[in-house]
């Protein structure tokens, strides 16, 4: 039963460390991009109608990474190209994924879908407990821990990382010493989008494999508030993620308990204690857990607010026009 | 015309002086222009090896125009510039430093949330190993007398020790021209002397300096050669060590300009008009400056001056009095009336009046014309501005045309947006503001901060008079020159301690840099 619920926490999860790691790499670059659920929506459509055209679930994978970096291209020209707002662009882009995902999905409701297989890690999966739950999933799971592990290296251990966090930090002295900030907020946009793109691929052919109309159901949304509540550091990424995981999976069980107050432990309580587990049990109460217990625990991991200043890219959302 | 024939014949004088054969820049005609404005028009400079060579120039001269095409963060619209004998095109800044020019910006360069060898890395084209290139930094800073810790986060630390970041930066690109764009603006006179130690050592080591500065009197001191520029165009070159900085000042603006000072006419001493009793406060933020028990009395007539290096609680002190961060009442009186709860309205009310740092975002909300922006600092101090609730839209038109007058405020058109100001012009406007209301007590941050030398003299000497009409002055600044030119008493301000104010004519450089550097700390502590 455990290993079950392990199970499920991992898939609730993965969208979210997925689409959460690439904004962070985004916003690290000093861009704002609020079309995070618009570029996973257009990710699971448009994996879900090539893994159904051509049979392949590979094929669909990278097709939503392509969905998701063509979107984040959009994006990125607007931003960075004709200067446009970041905020609104954000916006428009996700209010265009969601419309033009239900545009192509049109076809596909009610099909069945194909479910990418989970791979098992010869030796590994067979230990006992772990096993199961680590080493046998799906590839995009490897993969979501795998570009946990590639950003946060890359953004603190290379070069280029350096380069990324310093033209987040302060545009106008990298333009100076002559790196090209549109060229690398580009590139991180076009990381953000195929992140992105392959969160979404993860709902349609993972997590639920079907398309249902608007299914990333505001996960775009949770991931870039993440971002933020991790103070753009990618290990706190993956606690909020599997927090946000845990508890919405908690939250599943949760409901599907019945609380019968009229039993006979409960019927000697006080009427406001079984009005306050009344309401504590209703099903509304129970579905906002996962956001209150994952901004709770965020807010209190980013208490220290010098750590929190240093890692907050200072030019985030402020558009770069250079002199010449 | 007359004037320019005199230069060319003086250019030619000084040039043949000057044997080309050394010269490592050599700038001919250099041209350009942004929409209507030409910033630099044909200019003609040569920098020759191992010289210390001073460009003077008021405020929009085009100094930092013609540096930035040295370092190719512009592309000239027309001339050419020759390094070492041969043509060269400098496209960006990374074809600067192949070259062999390094910069250390005025307004720093440095990405505050990076430590000090990821600074430095990021401006070298191949830093190879961190952990070799902060050892490589520690030595070569400690080896001219700049020490640096390499693993400091920028942000917790002071401007003084960001600049030797500046500085330490382009000396591991090991340069041949570093440009110095207003280097001691941010310095105690001890880090100052510092300074152009390192600089003599590097022209001594055939390194050449091009020196950007306002302060005349260090430019007499350390540059070999000058080229004064006015409206973009080279004015004059001349020795800057057989020149006075009144002369000085004289060919940068095109006319005499008028000698301030506080001496000439004796203050008489009122009462006490501003009272700092014991002011402390917490800091706000991480990288903010705690206050720590101020105290001051300031006197009608009298000009007081806090000395300081930036960034050790002059803006948390501002603050403070202006009302923007309340503090305990008893803390703050004004006119003998304690304040230290009370809001900025509520003290502009009591006569105070107050001129923060910032002028363009602060001292002026830039997308306001002019004559909105008076109306947002003197709504409520009973000068006809508002009635019934509604905006006397004709009284403020009176009083901006009457400021923008009697502050030689210039503007292209009648009442335009304070953003379309240039610096020298705003910090004019704003300040004039002010002291139109002739305040009972003014507290006045960084009054003439890169403001050329004409307004910076109109400013002080509007200060002096002030306060000789009988009303109490507060000068923060960080130019020393400045403090002493106008100041009755000064006090020194050190990681929010305030030393003891003495009289200006008791005080030394020697004896301000001291307290500077902690001094003002150790007496607070006392206190």
């Amino acid at each position: 039963m455990f290993e079950a619920v392990l199970l499920t926490v991992i898939t609730a999860a993965t969208p979210l460390l997925i689409a959460a790691i690439g904004e962070l790499v985004v916003e690290r670059s000093g861009v704002l991009n609020l079309g995070v659920e618009g570029m996973m929506i257009m990710g699971a459509v448009v994996g879900f109608a090539v893994a159904n055209q051509t049979g392949s679930g590979a094929l669909g994978v990278v097709a939503a990474i392509a969905a998701g970096m063509a979107m984040s291209a959009l994006f990125g020209f607007l931003v960075l190209a004709l200067v446009t707002n970041q905020v609104a662009t954000g916006l428009a882009l996700t209010i265009l994924g969601i419309g033009f995902s239900g545009l192509i999905g049109e076809a596909f409701i009610g099909v069945p879908g194909l479910k990418l297989p989970e791979l098992y890690i010869p030796g590994l999966s067979e230990i006992p407990f772990f096993g199961p739950v680590l080493f046998q999933q799906d590839a995009i799971v490897y993969l979501g821990f795998a570009l946990v592990a590639l950003v946060a290296y890359g953004l603190f251990r290379t070069r280029l990382g350096l380069v990324l966090r310093a033209v987040g930090d302060n545009h106008g002295s990298a333009h100076a010493l002559g790196y090209s900030v549109i060229r690398i907020r580009f590139a991180a946009i076009l990381f953000g989008g195929a992140c992105a793109g392959l969160a979404g691929a993860y709902l349609s052919l993972a997590y639920t494999p079907q398309w249902v109309e608007n299914m990333s159901a505001g996960r775009g949304w949770i991931a870039l508030a993440l971002v933020v509540f991790a103070s753009w550091l990618p290990l706190r990424v993956v606690i909020g993620a599997y927090l946000f995981g845990a508890v919405t999976v908690l939250n599943l069980h949760a409901q599907a308990f019945e609380f019968d107050l009229s039993s006979p432990f409960l019927s000697g309580l006080p009427g406001f204690v079984t009005g306050a587990i009344e309401i504590a049990t209703t099903s509304q109460f129970l579905s906002s857990l996962p956001y209150l217990a994952t901004i709770l625990v965020l807010v209190l991991i980013s208490a220290n607010r010098r750590l929190t200043l240093v890692n907050t890219p200072a030019c985030l959302g402020k558009p770069f026009v250079p002199d010449r | 015309m007359a004037q320019t024939m005199t230069t060319e014949v003086d250019d030619g004088k000084v040039r043949n002086d000057r044997s080309k054969k050394d010269a490592l820049l050599d700038a001919r005609g250099l041209t350009k222009r942004f929409g209507d404005i030409l910033a630099n028009d044909r200019v003609d400079l040569i920098i020759n090896k191992g010289e210390i060579h001073a460009l003077l120039g008021e405020n929009g001269a085009g100094k930092s125009t013609l540096v930035k095409m040295f370092y190719g963060s512009l592309d000239p619209d027309g001339g050419e510039i020759h390094w070492d004998g041969r043509q060269v095109e400098i496209d960006n800044p990374a074809a600067a430093r192949d070259l062999g020019i390094g910069m250390v910006f005025q307004h720093f360069s440095l990405f505050e949330a990076l430590n000090v060898v990821e600074n430095i890395a990021l401006a070298l084209p191949n830093p190879g190993n961190m952990a070799e290139l902060a050892k490589r930094i520690e030595v070569v800073s400690r080896d001219y007398g700049l020490p640096l810790n390499a693993y400091d986060v920028v942000a917790d630390l002071p401007v003084g020790i960001r600049q030797r970041i500046e500085i330490v930066r382009c000396l591991l690109q090991e340069p041949r021209l570093i440009i110095m764009d207003e280097p001691t603006s941010v310095l105690t006179p001890q880090e100052a002397d510092q300074l152009f130690l390192t600089l003599e050592r590097l022209a001594g080591e055939g390194c050449a300096v091009l020196y950007i500065s306002h302060r005349l009197e260090e430019v007499k001191r350390i540059c070999h050669h000058a080229t004064i520029l006015r409206h973009g165009q080279v004015v004059r070159e001349c020795d800057p060590t057989k020149e006075t900085p009144a002369s000085l000042a004289s060919m940068m603006v095109g006319a005499d300009v008028a000698a301030v000072s506080a001496s000439a006419q004796k203050p008489q001493i009122g009462a006490v008009r501003l009272g700092l009793k014991g002011l402390s406060a917490k800091a706000a933020t991480p990288f903010a400056t705690a206050l720590n028990s101020i105290s001051l009395k300031l006197h009608a007539g009298e000009v007081v001056a806090i000395a300081g290096v930036a960034g050790n609680g002059q803006g948390e002190l501002f603050d403070a009095i202006s009302g923007e961060m309340p503090v305990a009442s008893s803390m703050i009186e004004i006119d003998g009336k304690a304040c230290g709860t009370k809001n900025v309205t509520w003290r502009r009310r009591q006569k105070a009046a107050f001129v923060p740092e910032e002028r363009l975002g602060h001292g002026a909300v830039p997308g306001m014309k002019l004559s909105q922006n008076i109306v947002l600092t003197r709504h409520s101090t009973g000068d006809g501005l508002i009635s019934g609730g509604m905006v006397s839209i004709q009284q403020a038109s009176v009083m901006e045309k009457r400021i923008k007058q009697a502050f030689d405020v210039r503007v292209s058109h009648d009442d335009p947006e304070a953003r379309s100001l240039s610096g020298g012009n705003l910090q004019k406007f704003v300040v004039g503001r002010e002291l139109d209301r002739k305040p009972g007590v003014l507290v006045i941050n960084q009054p003439t901060w890169g403001v050329d030398a004409g307004a910076a003299a109109l400013i002080r000497q509007a200060v002096i008079d002030l306060a000789r009409a009988g009303s109490a002055v507060l000068v923060i600044s960080q130019d020393l020159d400045e403090i002493f030119e106008i100041a009755d008493r000064i006090a020194v301000i050190s990681r929010g301690y305030l030393s003891a104010a003495e009289p200006a004519a008791d005080m030394t450089r020697e004896r301000v840099g001291l307290l500077m550097a902690g001094g003002a700390e150790a007496q607070g502590e006392v206190a």
